[in-house]
């Protein structure tokens, strides 16, 4: 690429930062996806104001009842309100997945900086870990992580920081290869800058941009691991509602009362189609064209 | 570069991938909290067997020992003995694994019937009404849990609509897997459709663009023939890749469905297992999908460049 082309690549690059603030409402993708999560997040917030019941409070004498003005959705088998369970499973698991997600977008992203940056030895561990990583299928390297480190929240945390640091490295290493052959880190370079300097203010905001829009359907890939652990048997342990260990309880019952397998399902469905969303508007308004 | 060239350095790639897979799963017992004999044994186990199980899994030598008789055992086809059934760990594996490639190849091919079509349909309309429904198709679907795709279908086919299939199982011969393992198979294809969709749309556009593509509508072949005999044959191609990429995902989405119909495969022999903490069998799980995941990749990579000459370049 000439000099020329540089600096109008640059300038666009510039301009789409500028521009986010003015073109976002105008992106429908991004309006609705922020919409949908946002009633989520707030709903999950204000679990207590919009619930009547306890979500683990068991009521043996109104066990597995249609719903009613006092159970919205009903009751499981165990009487708990199906409502106030599904409200409260949305803090669960949408706190695990952003947590796990950040963690894995934070190491994989330091490592994709130094291995493509630095090269050499580091580069090429990074590189064989990633493809060895990446051989496994997923859900099986993530059950048998969570088998071998016992089935609790934090454990579940560390598998799914354990499998998904690999894509952001994957994603941050091939950007940084191009990046750094370009004008502007070799005049830092020449400079005298340091590295840290260079990788921290000069590289990083410029190769970010992919990782941060891959991280919106991370989250929605976690929250589907999460709830199949818990449809597994194998995640958030009960009695703390999580939508995919309602699901698989529900489904007992499914002749019966088929909502307390399928409305856990809907409210998956529905915040990842949020997140989608969100991670298609964000492509849209930070990719340059 | 010759294909041969190509094969060879693509296999040269694959042996460090496959020898960092044994490693890490070698080392998943060093993972379990504390010490694991005991831990796999339970708060039951007599001391004197726990020290058997330590020597036997020579957990009381040195690491890189340890490794080399993991290796050792593995060359020769030895995965370790299940805690639970008394015979190998590998025999166990192999036995369910037909029920699970059945599964698997099953759910492929319906979701190249049903994704196919669809891509064909939105490419051809670019832009139009039924293009963005269909895109939108990978948007929403992704969000779906794979389970819960089964647990629906099982709802809507198994429990109403006449009960048109069976709930579960693995049905007797041809036909009769066939018929029992559609629901399942069913919930895999739905739950790879919108990776397909989406992948394969994109390619057929891309396709679309290509000189060859103006020069044979400027012969005055229909539209349907440019699409299917022009277009398609080489956007497959990349169907193919991204059914070799996806395979990760394929398998393990696979295996929970497995658990919803309670489809007798590899799934439901790894989530029994887990729960009888049966540790020699999740291992084998774990090194025999992954390395058939290595396999697929080459494969995939040789069929691609078999197809495509361009590709051994790159």
């Amino acid at each position: 690429m000439g000099a020329a082309a540089e600096i109008v690549a640059e300038a666009t690059l510039v301009e789409h930062r500028r521009g986010f603030r003015r073109r976002w409402y105008r992106t429908p993708t991004f309006v609705a996806g922020v919409s949908i999560l946002g009633l989520i997040a707030l709903a999950a917030a204000a679990a207590p104001l919009i619930t009547t019941h306890d979500p683990v409070q068991q009521d043996l004498l109104h066990t597995l009842s249609g719903p009613s003005w006092s159970h919205p959705l009903g009751t499981d088998d165990l009487g708990r309100d199906e409502w106030s369970r599904i409200v409260y499973g949305a803090r669960t698991d949408l706190r695990v997945a952003f947590i796990a997600v950040f963690f894995s977008f934070l190491i994989g992203t330091i490592i994709g900086l130094l291995s493509g940056y630095y090269g050499g030895t580091v580069d090429t561990l990074a590189s064989w870990l990633v493809n060895v990583v990446v051989a496994f299928p997923f859900y099986i390297l993530i059950i048998a992580l969570v088998f071998v480190l016992g089935s609790n929240t934090r454990n579940i945390y560390i598998a799914v920081i354990l499998v998904g640091w690999v894509s952001y490295t994957r994603i941050i290493r091939g950007e940084v290869l191009v990046a750094k052959r370009r004008e502007y880190v070799l005049a830092a370079r020449a400079a005298g800058l340091s590295d840290v300097r260079i990788l921290r203010r000069h590289l990083l905001p410029n190769v970010v941009t992919q990782a941060i829009i891959f991280a919106m359907s991370d989250i929605v890939l976690t929250i589907l691991a999460i709830v199949t652990l818990g449809y597994l048997g194998l995640g958030v342990q009960p009695p703390t509602p999580d939508w995919g260990r309602m699901a698989f309880e529900g489904q007992t019952f499914l002749t019966t009362r088929w909502e307390l397998s399928t409305f856990p399902g809907i409210a998956v469905v529905i915040t990842a189609l949020g997140l989608s969303l969100l991670a298609d508007g964000l492509a849209d308004l930070l990719r340059p064209e | 570069m010759s294909l041969t060239g190509y094969v060879v350095r693509r296999l040269l790639q694959a042996v460090p991938v496959a020898l960092g897979v044994t490693i890490l799963v070698f080392f998943l017992i060093h993972l379990i909290p504390g010490d694991p004999a005991r831990t796999i044994l339970g708060n039951h186990a007599t001391p004197r067997n726990v020290a058997l199980l330590r020597h036997d899994w020579g957990l009381d030598r040195p690491l890189p020992v340890q490794y080399e008789k993991f290796m050792a055992r593995l060359v020769h086809g030895d995965l370790g003995s299940s805690l639970n059934y008394g015979v190998g760990a590998g025999r166990l594996v192999r036995e369910r694994l037909p029920v699970t490639l059945w599964l698997i190849c099953y759910g492929a091919l319906l979701s190249v019937l049903i994704a196919v079509p669809l891509a064909l349909f939105a490419a051809s309309r670019r832009d139009r009404v039924s293009d963005h429904l269909i895109r939108g198709v990978p948007l929403v679907g992704l969000g779906f849990p794979p389970f819960w795709i089964g647990i629906v279908l099982l709802l809507v086919f198994g429990l109403h609509l006449g009960r048109l299939f069976p709930v579960g199982g693995y049905g007797q011969g041809f036909f009769g897997h066939l018929h029992s393992m559609f629901l399942p198979a069913l919930t895999v294809a739905l739950a790879l459709c919108p990776i397909l969709i989406r992948s394969l749309r994109a390619a057929l556009l891309e396709v679309l663009e290509a000189d060859y593509i103006t020069t044979a509508r400027s012969k005055g072949l229909s539209e349907r023939r440019v699409l299917m005999h022009h277009a398609f044959r080489n956007a497959a191609i990349s169907t193919v890749s991204v059914l070799g990429v996806n395979i990760g995902f394929l398998v393990g989405g696979t295996l929970v469905i497995e658990q919803v119909f309670a489809v007798p495969g590899v799934g439901q022999l790894m989530i029994n297992s887990v729960f009888q903490r049966d540790f020699p069998v999740v291992q084998a799980v774990a090194l025999v999908f992954s390395m058939l995941v290595v396999l697929v990749y080459l494969l995939t990579d040789i069929a691609h460049a078999l197809l495509d000459p361009r590709v051994r370049f790159d």
